[in-house]
This record gives structure tokens, C-alpha cells and sequence, in this order.
């Protein structure tokens, strides 16, 4: 395994530190105070290329791969976590594109994706579809070359702020999960509108929105994939996704732990700086350990996707542990500030409410426990 | 509009703790010392864009330093220069304000037509501001220094320039060359399509032999200026904090105050 960095990669992560430092950490309280949508932020990713890292050359990208991708949205994501997700949640749209769309949907979708014109997002969850993912509700009738879709889905990140939508619907619902079947849905189409915005703990700057279909027509030529594939798709997605996930937890908990560690040698108590403590020093020493541990199953991941091999599992492993110990780092972070951290005048709460977050989304703790289970007891 | 910006490679002022000046030279200690690009230059690198993009034309950036100046001009191309050329030559080392600004005005003859020269209004490490209005005299065209709006309407330049508490409103006819103030606009970040693609751009270089010069006007032979001596300004003494019960105190301030003669 071998992941000493390239010229480029060294050379572009120079870039997004330069900009992460002066752009994006500097205004991620501010964002998350407001909980206004950070267009400012997504304009700089799509001035920079970022969008188009993993989307191929040909179709206006960078081409240049999950590992990078992934390096990167650590680094976003430790500077603003909001950022980072809504960076992520653009690679649930072009992830399935490249893998299953067709030429003319590559051509006609990836370019305003990688070059940022366009944001992207993914539907799927449904009131009595969260983990139960095969359970979705809303249909897709077909009539006269046209696919026609009636539903809702809850909780879409990029919600309204999104232009192509990757959505999930049943063609045959007695067939139950055999009968989903992935969609490439514009914004604007006639029948498609927004609902309610859910109102969070944290990430508030995150639109997570009610997605309407009502009696919703699109073309058969933005079916994706093949009819009857669409759980194929979005587990493929969602594989790729937890990589995504995954380090957007690992920002998180960086951020939490350097606040940390910077603050425990500043605090003077019983005249000696708190970082003298053993008790301390060992929060940290666990927060740091943890933050590799997490780091090296994300960046092992993404590296076999890049080559090919199968990544699942190490995927889900990235996304459940950079998950639960961000979600341990953050509250420790809170634990070495005391009383100053539990209040808004430190970022260690806002990163704590945050990373639970990541204990949820494309698969809760416990579903990613069962994908690994499976997978282990099915290895030979 | 074809546009010629001049860059300066100066020390990351980030740096600066680190920066030393050798004594006996009287000359800074710039090995393992990062370069950027002279923040100001960077201004007067993204007005060249911007009017490219209105007008159309070509954008040159050229930097007179030793080869590692380079660095600065790739990342000029990165942000969307059409050319970069690095004036170098072991024989231009220890120009002052006036050899450096004749050097880069026979840079700039060589290169040819241009309708504006930009420049940024002072290097943060030099400081002197004389580059920008030398290198106009030396190529006899009008200049405008402290720049902080231009607008370009044929071949008209009309600009505001940053005096003390006012501004004044100027306008030349083409060619001209401006300084520009940091007013003038925000500078965008290369995009990683811009950085990949200068990697293989080629940085032409042009030394002593490459231009047609006055051997007598470059490098130190053409450098009135004498530098008698540069040095390290000693940090100022730490202040002292006198604890104690306070009249205990206060009598120390007292003696101390004395016997510095303050009192
Ligand atoms: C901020 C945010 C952003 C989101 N973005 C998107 C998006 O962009 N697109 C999208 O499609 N969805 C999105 N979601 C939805 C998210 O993926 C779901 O909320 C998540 O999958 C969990 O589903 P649920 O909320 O219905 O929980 P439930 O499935 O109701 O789970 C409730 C509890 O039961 C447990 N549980 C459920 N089933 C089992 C089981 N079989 N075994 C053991 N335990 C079980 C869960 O682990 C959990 O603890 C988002 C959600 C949030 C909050
Ligand atoms: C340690 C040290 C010693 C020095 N010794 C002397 C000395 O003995 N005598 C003396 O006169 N000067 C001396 N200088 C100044 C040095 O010669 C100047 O750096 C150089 O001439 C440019 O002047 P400036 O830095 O003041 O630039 P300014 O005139 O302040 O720069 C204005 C603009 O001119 C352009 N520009 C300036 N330099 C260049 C360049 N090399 N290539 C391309 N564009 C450029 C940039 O657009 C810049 O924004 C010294 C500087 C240092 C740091």
C-alpha cells in the first residue's frame, strides 16, 4: 500500500489548505450562527475545479480519482463542515452518473456538475424509507415514453439548492425493492417543487429539504441504469458515498481535537497548564490515535475503489468508526474545555452537534454494523 | 488589449520571523525562505485578467529575480497568464531600483507591442515604489501610480489614484503603464485546471546576452544606490511587572523610575 502523494495532488492540497484557511474556517461559525446557506463557498469549490476532481476529463472533469477527491474533502470538512457535506453530496449525483448514466447523460450531466454550474444531489430516503431503503413509496408510472413519478422524499441534502437530482422510485411496487429504479430528475420539471425545510441540531447552513413529486414526467432517456435497478444503485452509491461520510466525520473531529489541544496548553489550573495533567494528556493521546485509525481505513478505501477492488466493506468500516469517534473525539473536545466549551463563545459544542450527524446519514451505526457483519461472515 | 504585468518574488511575510539578513553582506538571507508573489502584483495580475476577459487580448507576466522566481510566474500562469518570462542572469545581481527598472524595461522592448503595463504599487520587501514610475521613463510612456480603479474605453485609460484623503481621476491615452493598490480588486485563487495546466506551460527565460543592454546600467555596476548597512533591529527590552502589596510596590516604581532619570 503506497500512498505517497503526487506532485499534482501535493500541489492542489497546498491550494484548498490556502483556501480553506482563508476563506471557509474563518466564516464556519458565522455560517452555522446564521444557518444561511453558504453560496459564497460553493461559488470558491466551483472556481477552483473542485467539483470536477473524480468526474473524467472527457466529460469536463479533473480525472483524477476518490483518493484525491477524499483528500480534499478532509480538508473542507475540518474547515467547515457544512462545506464538506454539501462538496459530498454532489458526489452522490456524479458518482452513479460516471458508473451507470449513459453516453448521452455523461454528456449532458457531468459538465455543469464538475464544473460547479450545476449542484447535485441524491434522493432517496422517504418517511417510511430510512434504513428500510427498500421500502421507498414514491412510484414512477410509465406512459408514452415518458416515466412519471409521485412521492415524497424527506431530509434531501442540496435540497432546493440543487439542480440535478439522482432520485429513487418504485415501477412496480407489489415486486417491493426488486421494483426500484434510479432517475435523473431536473430542477424545474413541471410536477417536481419543494416542501419543508427540517430544522436541525446543527449543520444549519445544510438544506435538507421535502422533495414533491406530483405527477412529475420525465423522459425515458433519464432513466439510470436499467429499470428494476434502482437499489443496485443506490447501495453502489451509498458505498461510495460512506467514504464521503466518513471524512467528512474525520474533519469534524480534527477540528475538535486541535481546538483541543491548543487550549489545553493554554489553560492555567492549580497553576500548572491543564496539558500537565495525565488525565488530559490521555484524552488526547486517545483523540489523536483515533483520528489515524480513521484516516488510514478512509484513505484505504477510497484507494482500492480508485484501483478497482472491492472497497465495501473498508468503506463502511471508514464511515462507522471515523463516525463514532468523531462523535467521542467532539465530546472530549468539550470535556478539555470544561464549562468554556459547553458554551458559544468556543466552536467545540457547534463541532459536537455536528458530528452526530454522521452517525446517521447513508447508513446509521447499526446498519453499517450489519453491512460488515454480512460481508465478513460471506468471506471464505 | 495585450498586457504586460510585472511581479516581484518577494519572502511569505508569514515568514518573516525567520528572515535574517547577513551582516557582512548587507543582504537578505533568502535560502529556505518561501516566495510568494508580491501581494500587489497579484492585484495588478487579476486587473490583467479581468480586462483580457472584457477585451480580449493577451496577458504576459515577467519577474526579473534569480531562477526560483519562477515558482511566482507558474502560479501567474496558473491564475491565467498566457506567458511568463523570467529575466535572469548572474550579472544582474545586486540591481537597485534603477538597474532593475532599466533590466526589465529592455525585458519589456524585447517582448514588443503592448498597450498597458501594470505593475503593483510597491514590494513589500524593497518598499520603495520606484520600479513602477523608473521603468515608465525608461520606455517613455505616461504612467499612473496607486491605481485602485481602471477602466479602459478605446484606446483611452481613465483611473483613480489613491492620494492621502482623497482620490483623483486621471486619463491617458494608451500605452501607459499603472501601479496598482490592493483597492483595486480581490485576487482569485488559481483553479486546479489553471495549476495543473502551468505545470507544462513553459516559463521563457531571458538572461544579460538575450537582450540588447548597456552592460554599464545593470547589476551592480549600474546601481548608484550604496546600501551602507542593513541589520536586525534589536527586540525591544521586556517590561518588567513589579508584584507585591502595593505601597511596597509603588516604592519600587519609584526607585526604579529614579534611577533610569525619568524622575
Ligand atoms: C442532515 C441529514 C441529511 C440527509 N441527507 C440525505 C440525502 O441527501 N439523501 C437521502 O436519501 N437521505 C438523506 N438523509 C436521510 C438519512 O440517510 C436517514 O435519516 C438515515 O438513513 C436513517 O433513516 P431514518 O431517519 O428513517 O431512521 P430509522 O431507519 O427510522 O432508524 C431509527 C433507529 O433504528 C435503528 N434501526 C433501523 N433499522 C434497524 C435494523 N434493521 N437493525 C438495527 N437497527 C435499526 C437505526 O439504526 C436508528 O438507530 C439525511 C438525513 C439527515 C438527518
Ligand atoms: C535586502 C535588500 C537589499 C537591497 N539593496 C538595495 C540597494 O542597495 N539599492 C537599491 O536601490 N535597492 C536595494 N534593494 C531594493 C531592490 O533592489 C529592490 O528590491 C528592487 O530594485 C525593486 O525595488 P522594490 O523592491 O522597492 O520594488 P518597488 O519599486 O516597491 O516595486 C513596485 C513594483 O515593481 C515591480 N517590480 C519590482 N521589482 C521587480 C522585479 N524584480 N521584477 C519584476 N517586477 C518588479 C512589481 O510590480 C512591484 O509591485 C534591496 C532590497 C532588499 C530586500
Amino acid at each position: 500500500m503506497d500512498f505517497t502523494l503526487s506532485d499534482d495532488q501535493r500541489m492542489i492540497l497546498e491550494l484548498v489548505d490556502e483556501v480553506c484557511e482563508k476563506e471557509f474556517a474563518p466564516k464556519a461559525d458565522e455560517i452555522s450562527e446564521s444557518g444561511e446557506f453558504p453560496s459564497q463557498n460553493v461559488k470558491k469549490l466551483a472556481e477552483l475545479d473542485l467539483f470536477g476532481i473524480t468526474v473524467p476529463r472527457e466529460y469536463g472533469g479533473l480525472g483524477m480519482g476518490y483518493l484525491t477527491w477524499t483528500l480534499i474533502a478532509e480538508k473542507i470538512s475540518k474547515a467547515c463542515a457544512t462545506t464538506g457535506l454539501i462538496f459530498g453530496a454532489n458526489l452522490l449525483c456524479t458518482y452513479p452518473l460516471g458508473k451507470y448514466g449513459t453516453e448521452e447523460q455523461k454528456r449532458k450531466f457531468l459538465p455543469p456538475l464538475a464544473s460547479g454550474q450545476s449542484l447535485g444531489a441524491f434522493a432517496l430516503t422517504e418517511p417510511e424509507a430510512g434504513s428500510d431503503a427498500g421500502n421507498v413509496q414514491t412510484t414512477a408510472r410509465k406512459e408514452d415514453g415518458h416515466f412519471v413519478l409521485s412521492g415524497t422524499k424527506i431530509f434531501i441534502t442540496n435540497g432546493e439548492v440543487a439542480d440535478i437530482y439522482v432520485v429513487i422510485a418504485n415501477i412496480d411496487k407489489k415486486s417491493g425493492a426488486r421494483g426500484l429504479t434510479a432517475f435523473m430528475v431536473e430542477k424545474g420539471t413541471q410536477g417536481f417543487s419543494f416542501g419543508q425545510h427540517f430544522s436541525k441540531m446543527g449543520l444549519t447552513a445544510l438544506p435538507n429539504v421535502e422533495l414533491i413529486f406530483n405527477d412529475c414526467r420525465i423522459p425515458d432517456s433519464n432513466l439510470l441504469f436499467k429499470e428494476r435497478r434502482g437499489f443496485k444503485v443506490a447501495m453502489r452509491t451509498f458505498a461510495a458515498g460512506r467514504i464521503g461520510v466518513g471524512i467528512g466525520a474525520l474533519g469534524v473531529a480534527e477540528a475538535a481535537f486541535e481546538k483541543a489541544r491548543v487550549y489545553s496548553r493554554e489553560r492555567v489550573q492549580f497553576g500548572r497548564t491543564i496539558s500537565s495533567f495525565q488525565a488530559v494528556q490521555h484524552m488526547l493521546a486517545d483523540m489523536a490515535t483515533k483520528i489515524e485509525a480513521a484516516r488510514y481505513l478512509l484513505y484505504r478505501a477510497a484507494w482500492y475503489l480508485d484501483r478497482g477492488e472491492a472497497f465495501e466493506k473498508l468503506a463502511s468500516m471508514g464511515k462507522l468508526y471515523a463516525s463514532e469517534a468523531a462523535m467521542e473525539i467532539t465530546t472530549k473536545a468539550v470535556q478539555v474545555f470544561g464549562g468554556y466549551g459547553y458554551t458559544k463563545d468556543y466552536p467545540v459544542e457547534r463541532y459536537m452537534r455536528e458530528a452526530k450527524l454522521f452517525e446517521i446519514i447513508e447508513g446509521t451505526s447499526e446498519i453499517q454494523r450489519g453491512i460488515i457483519a454480512s460481508l465478513v461472515l460471506k468471506e471464505k | 488589449m495585450d498586457i504586460v504585468v510585472c511581479i516581484k518574488q518577494v519572502p511569505d511575510t508569514e515568514e518573516l520571523p525567520h528572515i535574517r539578513v547577513n551582516p557582512e553582506t548587507n543582504t537578505l538571507v533568502r535560502e529556505s525562505v518561501k516566495g510568494i508573489i508580491n501581494p500587489f502584483d497579484e492585484n495588478a495580475i487579476e486587473e490583467a485578467l479581468r480586462l483580457r476577459e472584457a477585451k480580449g487580448g493577451r496577458v504576459t507576466v515577467v519577474s526579473m529575480g534569480p531562477p526560483q522566481a519562477k515558482e511566482a510566474l507558474r502560479k501567474a500562469l496558473a491564475m491565467g497568464a498566457d506567458q511568463a518570462i523570467l529575466i535572469s542572469d548572474s550579472s544582474f545581481a545586486g540591481s537597485d531600483t534603477l538597474a532593475t527598472s532599466y533590466t526589465l524595461a529592455m525585458g519589456i522592448r524585447k517582448i514588443g507591442k503592448f498597450d498597458l503595463l501594470l505593475l503593483g504599487k510597491q514590494a513589500i520587501d524593497g518598499d520603495t515604489a520606484q520600479v513602477g514610475p523608473g521603468l515608465a521613463e525608461w520606455l517613455s510612456i505616461p504612467q499612473i501610480t496607486y491605481a485602485r480603479k481602471i477602466e479602459v474605453n478605446g484606446n483611452q485609460i481613465r483611473a483613480e489614484r489613491t492620494l492621502e484623503d482623497a482620490f483623483e481621476m486621471v486619463e491617458v491615452t494608451l500605452p501607459c503603464l499603472a501601479t496598482v493598490t490592493k483597492e483595486i480588486n480581490i485576487p482569485r485563487y488559481p483553479s486546479l485546471k489553471g495549476l495543473l495546466s502551468a505545470k507544462r506551460k513553459e516559463v521563457l527565460v531571458w538572461g544579460a546576452d538575450d537582450l540588447s543592454l548597456d552592460r554599464k546600467r545593470i547589476g551592480l555596476e549600474g546601481s548608484p544606490t550604496q546600501v551602507i548597512k542593513i541589520f536586525t533591529p534589536q527586540p525591544p527590552p521586556k517590561g518588567e511587572i513589579l508584584t507585591g502589596e502595593i505601597p511596597e510596590v509603588a516604592d519600587r516604581l519609584i526607585e526604579k523610575l529614579r534611577e533610569r532619570k525619568i524622575l
